[in-house]
């Protein structure tokens, strides 16, 4: 582990409409798994809302967030502050039109 | 090695490496392995992930070009899954620290995810079960073998294990490799059976979890004779079986040889033997068996393809066949016995609480009366070209044989408007399968040209046991002394009306019966063509006095035990090389 080892939490509301469906959780999936880092994804909405492993399509699903809900993204790792923000910034432009230009 | 203990629907062995058919639509039950399987079940489920991404990538490619990338993202989004560590880390822990198999593992995660999905408000996301459930299916398709697709395909002789299969896939086997069959589910009696039967090679049924014990490829012996099932078997067993197998092919074609010999018994009464077809090529199956005719021709089969019900000229052809094949024999074509565990794509969703008690036989014709109409169309204008009977299956009271009967009346005066013709000297008969049906036996007389015992259907009514359900079947069996009395009181009621009375259920098919059954009365047996061999040689070597002494014998049981103990006695003394 590098000296530079953090931990980073970003909390976002969720837009779009249709919430986190099946494509929107690849996109963050996809995204989260180019990331050294470990990440977290909790629904604060929820109660109870459990935590779940960012780069498991599945788990992410159990999520139920929908629009509206706030994600509480945490992230440990080398590249920790990267990863949150892009995360963050994904599901804050509604995981865009265009998944490539959403993941940049 | 395992020895699995089942019933048997056909006699004989088969040995051969297994094909484990798609587990869809059941629960995996459980099953641990030992310690030094725990790599190898986990690479299982490795490989089935893997190699569903594969299957999956081809899958969405295809999707993509002829349907567009909204269709294809839906499988992009099983690949996310399937790629997902951590739920392929969920199943191997599962397999490591339980010790449970790779299909079990995979199975029970799949369904606590589904159950996750259920619980859910969103319907979008409640939608996703289906999706869990299609990869699930995938994954243990993949775990536990080769599709049904495949069966096809198949290019060495092997032995198909399943939990069930429908009738339409049973009928299909004949065109394939399969050598036996070995299936969780069913009974003796099942559609399913009854086809494997027709189909003359070894099965066994009600094995209860067969699919789940093997997982394709391994070496599996099918002992239909002894009404087991052996996986794995170790070098002395496999020799055993190989030297059985031969046996049973040496003992056929001895049968076989009995084919131009008349069904006589010692004191020179004569048997009629005919056989049960599903499909009209069996008839010259059944002829070349030495079938005296066809007793009962199970029209329903025609109904049962995906295309749905035939059309008159389409039924009339298959008719005409079947007809044309006997040779001036005559054949009994029953009316279509669909509903309980026969549906056609039209009916296949609808549901019913109690289906046997339900809408089936001659209550779904005769509420079907268009389609029925058109059965009883085909079959008149079939009727020229030979000895043709009609019957009708499940009369439960004289309204309904002759609300039947007025149906095929009106279909008759159709035809002579159109000057259509058609065989004057029909007969009109009934299958007796019900316990009401018997007890009004002296009215039926009165108003039919024959009687058939379906004896499938009325023990399962008499006895109150549902054939097809595994956990109750062994209640089921024709030796309850309350089968015994009602088939004599029939009979004896048909003889003194001078009414035809034949019997076409499984019950005429097995030797354990045959002698009790010639001692009651009974000329005419009805059966499936591999049967006939075996009951023909059995009734050359009794008298009917021996007959009726060991039917009087077998009606003074009180309990079905002492019954088959008493019928398997006599039989092997009379034919001891066969196994009862």
């Amino acid at each position: 582990m590098s000296d530079a080892e953090t931990t980073y939490v970003r909390e976002v509301e969720i837009p779009n409409k249709a919430g986190l469906h099946a494509r929107p959780v690849m996109q963050f999936v996809d995204l989260a798994s180019r990331f050294k880092s470990q990440v977290v994804v909790i629904n604060v909405t929820r109660a109870g809302g459990e935590r779940v492993d960012g780069k498991s399509a599945m788990q992410m699903m159990l999520l139920e967030a929908t629009k509206g809900c706030t994600l509480r993204i945490a992230t440990d790792g080398p590249d920790a502050q990267a990863a949150a923000d892009a995360l963050a910034e994904l599901v804050c432009h509604g995981f865009g039109v265009h998944p490539e230009s959403a993941s940049e | 090695m395992e020895i699995l203990r089942g019933i048997s629907v056909a006699t004989g062995v088969a040995i051969g490496e297994a094909v484990v058919l798609e587990a869809e639509q059941f629960r995996i039950p459980f099953r641990a392995v030992s310690a030094n399987a725990v790599p190898a079940e986990v690479d299982r489920v490795v490989l089935a992930c893997e190699a569903s991404i594969v299957e999956l990538g081809h899958q969405a490619e295809t999707l993509n070009a002829n349907w567009g990338s909204d269709a294809a993202n839906v499988f992009q989004w099983h690949i996310g899954i399937l790629k997902d560590a951590r739920l392929r880390s969920n199943i191997e822990t599962l397999i490591r620290d339980r010790l449970w198999s790779a299909a079990y593992a995979t199975s029970r995660v799949m369904r606590d995810y589904q159950r996750r999905f259920l619980q859910m408000k969103d319907p979008l996301l409640v939608e996703r079960i289906r999706d869990v459930q299609d990869i699930e299916r995938r994954l243990l398709r993949s775990i536990l073998g080769e599709t049904r697709e495949d069966l096809s395909k198949l290019t060495k002789p092997v032995v198909l294990i399943a939990h069930d299969l429908t009738p339409s896939q049973t009928a299909r086997l004949a065109d394939t490799k399969v050598i036996g069959v070995a299936l969780d589910a069913g009974a003796a009696t099942s559609h399913t059976a009854i086809l494997l039967r027709s189909w003359g090679k070894p099965g066994v049924v009600g094995l209860k979890d067969i699919s789940t014990r093997v997982s394709g490829g391994e070496w599996v012996v099918i002992d239909g004779t002894n009404q087991i099932v052996v996986t794995n078997p170790n070098e002395p067993a496999l020799l055993e079986y190989r030297a059985r197998e031969a046996a049973h092919i040496r003992l056929s074609g001895q049968l076989d040889e009995m084919r131009g010999l008349a069904a006589v018994t010692r004191d020179g009464v004569p048997i009629d033997l005919h056989c049960n077809i599903e499909f009209p090529y069996e008839v010259a199956i059944g002829v070349n068996k030495g079938a005296a005719g066809v007793g009962l021709y199970r029209t329903e089969f025609l109904f049962l393809r995906p295309e749905g019900a035939p059309s008159e000229d389409e039924q009339y052809s298959a008719y005409r066949e079947a007809i044309l094949s006997a040779g001036g024999r005559p054949v009994t074509i029953r009316t279509f016995d669909l509903g309980a565990d026969k549906y056609t794509q039209e009916r296949s969703y609808e549901q019913e609480r109690n289906p046997m008690l339900g809408l089936r036989s001659i209550r779904y014709s005769l509420q079907s009366l268009d389609l029925f109409k058109v059965q009883l169309r085909a079959i008149l204008r079939a009727s020229v070209e030979g000895d043709v009977r009609v019957m009708f299956p499940l009369i439960t009271s004289l309204m309904e044989f002759r609300q039947a009967k007025m149906t095929l009346h009106d279909a008759m005066e159709d035809l002579e408007e159109e000057g259509i013709p058609w065989n004057r000297d029909i007969k009109v008969g009934m299958m007796l399968e019900t316990p009401a049906a018997a007890i009004q036996i002296k009215e039926f007389c009165r108003e039919v040209d024959f009687i058939s015992i379906g004896t499938n259907d009325l023990v399962q009514y008499l006895l109150a046991v549902d054939r097809g359900n595994e956990r109750v079947s062994q209640f089921y069996t024709a030796s309850h002394p309350a089968v015994l009395r009602v088939l004599r009181d029939v009979v004896r009621v048909c003889k003194r009306a001078e009414v035809d009375c034949g019997i076409c259920g499984e019950m005429a098919g097995e030797p354990l019966y045959a002698i009790f059954l010639v001692g009651i009365g009974l000329r005419q047996f009805s059966m499936a063509p591999a049967n006939i061999g075996e009951i023909k040689k059995l009734i050359r070597l009794i008298t009917v006095p021996q007959a009726q002494r060991l039917a009087g014998r077998a009606l003074g049981f009180e309990t079905a035990r002492q019954v088959s103990n008493y019928l398997r006695s006599r039989t092997r003394k009379i034919l001891p090389e066969e196994p009862v």
